[in-house]
This record gives structure tokens, C-alpha cells and sequence, in this order.
């Protein structure tokens, strides 16, 4: 995709998102905002992409212990976004449940 | 696996994530949402994990170690802690992003694609935002929690000065990048010069002010996620939508907390309290006027009461006291007193602290009212129950146009026949203003820790 089709994305995406997103029951303010904390971890996709490139992509010159500089750096993004999506994802299950049981 | 294959599975993670937002926003179909939301983050990266020649290993290890970290910090965590969370949360996203922008400029140095200029000003933006959502957040973190970084703001001449300089350095050391992509080193200086941004943007604000910055720095994680899908090439749609989703609904509660307080996002960032300061003293407003009463007395004043409103606040949190108002509700509503829960949108430390709280403390959530719906009936509240709040119930932000929080939306507890504040000393609130309220005829203050206070009318009112 180009960078033209991938800024329209963007900005559509941001309007769907006011749309979608009008009135908050107060009640619910947290729970909003760690479920949509979770969703972004999905930075998890380009951790995984760094992380995963082979050292034959011509990443060898930085290499240690097997693993190129770049792996590591996406390694460690790995580790912040799973933290950031399953961590988020499970409170806000816990605390919907929580609202939910005497609904 | 084809491209666009790949492709139109983000599409569907994309889809699910829109329609899980939109389940949030309704009681009735938040928990769907939320694990709609999950399901499209599964998919994202099970095909992610399908898209070509990966090697595992880094990965599997990653997984592993923060979805530990994720589930045990998510399932040991107490709901008082709540704010901290969601703060940390947050700025492992930004982290996140930090991390992949510097990674995919290492690649792109390593002989891979030729470096395209969307994808260095994404790197560069993806940096800058990342850190400043990562180190914000550590510093929001920090004051929440209480460790390392004081609960009152910090502030020192020239501070916007400073800030400016910062965001301009980042910027100028970014196009310098863009200018030439194989300075590695600046980036890593980018990164460190928006932390520093980060640091002092957060610790200028003060706790009670808290629920804005973290509905903000939330907005600012999905925008680092927006801008690492524009790092990757070719852009990543999924990353860009969900992004840019987050990024919106951040906006949209970062607004609502603004206008809880009637004060402007940059007055909130860069001006805060302390200004100005000519409101009456303190000794004006309460000498000889604040009757103190006890847990007792108040025992006996519900025994002609019909209806009780609690308006929780901060204090409630910090004392822990919810389960015991959770007993006193229990109570009052077997002797056939109604009890409902005012709760302002700002209480607390962040978006909604309130209504965790008593949520956990099985309140039914039914019985918590907004602001606007109770206003116009408090005068028929027999007794209005103010338990850890302060600057929220504040009739002065009615009556006295030069007061620091003249104009903010208020519960009016003035308004109820009797109004009791349980509070440990008159200590102002966060603007640093005395409170008529705790003076006025129809008030009495129960001086005393929140949660003992509750206890003991509860122990009283069983004796009766």
C-alpha cells in the first residue's frame, strides 16, 4: 500500500473512531480506557516482524550472539506490547465483570 | 501466504477492534466488546506470525515473558491501584513504539529496502511520541503510586520555555535523521530528548488533575501505534486503524475530563492552580462556624432520613473505605432508606475511578448517579453524605466568578437538608482553596479516616 492510501486510512480511521465513540456512560471511563490501552499493544505486529527478520536480510552487521541488533530491539517490544495487550485486556475483562455481576 | 491475504485478515482484526470499542461504550455489551477486541489482536498476530520466513525464537521468548508479566500484574493488581495500571499500560505501548521505529531504522540501514521518507518521518514521530507517552507514563505512574516523583505538581521559572526547547530539538535532531537516515545515534538522541519531554510535561501536573493527563496519554499510545504503522513497510493498515481508534477515544475522554473541570486541556498542561490566589482565607471562612459531630450522632440522624446521597471522592480510595460504604448502603436499604452515589466525572485519580471502586464493592451501578441527573433533586436529599471530597462539592465554583475553579460543574451537597463531610482536618483540596461548604448551617464535618468513620456509624446504627 502507498503512503497516500495508508494516510487516508488514518484519517478515516480517527473520524470512525469520534463517531463510534460518543456518549461514555461516566460508569464506564475505565473500563473505555484500558480496553482501548489494550488495543494499542497492537504495536505487538511490528514487534513480532523486527523480532522475527532473519540475520540473512543483511542485518549481520550488527549482530550478537546470533541475533542482530535490530531482533533485540524487537524482542523487547514484543515483551512491552504482549505485556501491554494481555495485561489490559484481562483487568478490563476483570473489572466488566465486576460491573456486570449485579447489572 | 499471499499479501493479501494477510491483508484482509487485518481488515477483520480492524473490523472486530472498531465494533469491540463500540461495545464499550454501552454497560450491557462492554464485556462482548472487550473480547471482541482481544479475538482481533489474536488474529492480527497469528497472521502475522503466518506472513513469511520469521524465526521464532525472540518471539516465542517475548510472548512469554510479558504475557506473564501482563497476566500477573493484571489479575494480582487491587482496583484502588487501578490509575497506576492503566498509566503503566500505557506506556508500555508507547515503549513499544519507541522500539520498532529504532529497529526498523537499523534495518533499513542494514542493506534492506532504501529508506523512503514517510518511513523516516514516522520513525522520527513515532520515537518522539513513544517516549514521551513512555516516560509520561512512568511519571504518572510514579505520582499515583507515590514512589520516586511527588504527588504535587512541580513547577520552576522558564518551565514552558524549557518544554518548547525540547519538542524543538527533537525536531530539528529528526529532520537531520530524515536528511540523512544512517545517523543511528541521533535517533537514539531524539528519543532521549523526548523523554526528557515527557518527564517534565507529567510532573508539572498535580494528582487531582491526574484523570486528564491519563485519558491523555492514553490518546498518545494509540498515536505512537498509528505512527509505527507508517514506520513499517509497507505501511501497516491494522496498526494505523487501531491506532488512530485509540488515539480518538482518548481525545474524546481527555474533553470530558476538561470540561468536568470547565478548564482548557492547555490549562490543564501548562497552567494549573496556585495563579491565582485571592479567595478568602481560611480563617475567614470557617471561624467559629464548623460544628463537628460523630459517628453516633450520625447514626441517629439517619433514623428519620428517607433518602442518603455519597459523594465519593479521592479520599474514598486513599482511606479504602468502599466496602464499608458498601455495608452502611446495605443498611440504610434494609431500613428502607434510599441510598444513591453522586459521582463527578474528575473524582479520583483517573476517567471512572469512582465508579471501579464501588463497583467492586458490589454497589449495583444503577445507584450511581451522574452530576446533571442529581443536581436538580438534591433539595429534596435528607442527607448527603461527602466522604474524601472536596474541591468537587465546592459551592464557590457557583458563587465567587475569581476563584481558581470558578465555572467547574459542582454536585451541589449544599442543597441537601443536612450534609455531613467526613474528612480528616480542613485541609484545602487540590486548588488550595478554603471550603464554605464545611461553615455552612445545614453542614456538619465528621473529622476522622473515611473508612472508620463508615464503620463506626455502621456499628452505631446496629446498636439502635
Amino acid at each position: 500500500m502507498d503512503f497516500v492510501a495508508a494516510l487516508t486510512v488514518f484519517v478515516l480511521a480517527i473520524f470512525v473512531g469520534f463517531e463510534i465513540i460518543t456518549k461514555v456512560p461516566p460508569t464506564l471511563h475505565t473500563p473505555l480506557m484500558s480496553g482501548s490501552n489494550a488495543i494499542s499493544g497492537i504495536t505487538i505486529v511490528g514487534a513480532i516482524l523486527s523480532a522475527g527478520l532473519s540475520l540473512n536480510d543483511g542485518l549481520a552487521a550488527y549482530s550478537i550472539m546470533g541475533y542482530s541488533l535490530t531482533n533485540i530491539l524487537g524482542f523487547l517490544a514484543v515483551v512491552f506490547a504482549t505485556t501491554n495487550a494481555v495485561g489490559g485486556f484481562m483487568v478490563t475483562h476483570r473489572m466488566l465483570e465486576m460491573f456486570k455481576r449485579k447489572g | 501466504m499471499s499479501p493479501n491475504i494477510v491483508n484482509i485478515v487485518y481488515l477483520i482484526a480492524a473490523v472486530l477492534f472498531i465494533m469491540g470499542l463500540k461495545g464499550l461504550t454501552h454497560p450491557r455489551t462492554a464485556v462482548r466488546g472487550n473480547l471482541m477486541g482481544s479475538m482481533g489482536m489474536l488474529l492480527a498476530i497469528v497472521v502475522t506470525l503466518l506472513n513469511k520466513g520469521l524465526s521464532f525464537e525472540l518471539i516465542i521468548a517475548g510472548f512469554i515473558v510479558g504475557g506473564l508479566a501482563g497476566v500477573i500484574l493484571a489479575v494480582k493488581i487491587e482496583m484502588t491501584a487501578m490509575p497506576q495500571l492503566v498509566a503503566l499500560f500505557n506506556g508500555f505501548g508507547g515503549g513499544a513504539s519507541i522500539l520498532v521505529a529504532g529497529a526498523e531504522l537499523l534495518r533499513l540501514n542494514s542493506g534492506g529496502d532504501p529508506a523512503g521518507l514517510q518511513s523516516l518521518i514516522a520513525i522520527v514521530l513515532s520515537g518522539i511520541i513513544g517516549a514521551v507517552t513512555f516516560w509520561g507514563s512512568l511519571i504518572a505512574f510514579g505520582k499515583l503510586q507515590g514512589v520516586v516523583v511527588p504527588d504535587q505538581p512541580v513547577r520552576y521559572p522558564g518551565e514552558q520555555i524549557v518544554k518548547v526547547l525540547l519538542l524543538g530539538g527533537s525536531l530539528v535532531m529528526g529532520v537531520m535523521i530524515i536528511m540523512d537516515p544512517s545517523r543511528i545515534d541521533l535517533y537514539w538522541g531524539v528519543v532521549a530528548i523526548a523523554s526528557v519531554l515527557g518527564i517534565l510535561l507529567v510532573i508539572a501536573i498535580g494528582g487531582a488533575d491526574m484523570p486528564v493527563v491519563v485519558a491523555l496519554l492514553n490518546s498518545y499510545s494509540g498515536l505512537a501505534a498509528a505512527a509505527t504503522g507508517f514506520v513499517l513497510s509497507p505501511p501497516n493498515t491494522v496498526l494505523i486503524v487501531a491506532g488512530s481508534l485509540v488515539g480518538a477515544s482518548g481525545l474524546i475522554l481527555t474533553n470530558i475530563m476538561c470540561k468536568a473541570m470547565n478548564r482548557s486541556l492547555a490549562n490543564v498542561l501548562f497552567g494549573g492552580f496556585g495563579e491565582v490566589q485571592e479567595s478568602a482565607s481560611a480563617d475567614d471562612v470557617y471561624g467559629g462556624k464548623v460544628k463537628a459531630t460523630s459517628p453516633e450522632e450520625l447514626a441517629m440522624l439517619f433514623d428519620t432520613a428517607s433518602r442518603v446521597v455519597i459523594v465519593p471522592g479521592y479520599g474514598m480510595a486513599v482511606a479504602q473505605a468502599q466496602h464499608a460504604v458498601r455495608d452502611l448502603y446495605n443498611l440504610l436499604e434494609s431500613r428502607d432508606v434510599t441510598v444513591e452515589f453522586a459521582v463527578h466525572p474528575v473524582a479520583g485519580r483517573m476517567p471512572g475511578h469512582m465508579n471501579v471502586l464501588l463497583a467492586e464493592a458490589d454497589i449495583p451501578y444503577d445507584r450511581l448517579i451522574e452530576m446533571d441527573d442529581i443536581n436538580p433533586t438534591m433539595k429534596q436529599v435528607d442527607i448527603a453524605i461527602v466522604l474524601g471530597a472536596n474541591d468537587v462539592v465546592n459551592p464557590v465554583a457557583r458563587t465567587d466568578p475569581k476563584s481558581p475553579i470558578a465555572g467547574m460543574p459542582i454536585i451541589d451537597v449544599d442543597k441537601a437538608q443536612t450534609v455531613i463531610v467526613i474528612k480528616r482536618s480542613l485541609s484545602p483540596g487540590f486548588a488550595g482553596i478554603p471550603n464554605p461548604l464545611f461553615a455552612a448551617d445545614n453542614s456538619l464535618m465528621l473529622f476522622g479516616d473515611g473508612k472508620k468513620m463508615i464503620q463506626e456509624t455502621v456499628t452505631s446504627l446496629k446498636e439502635d
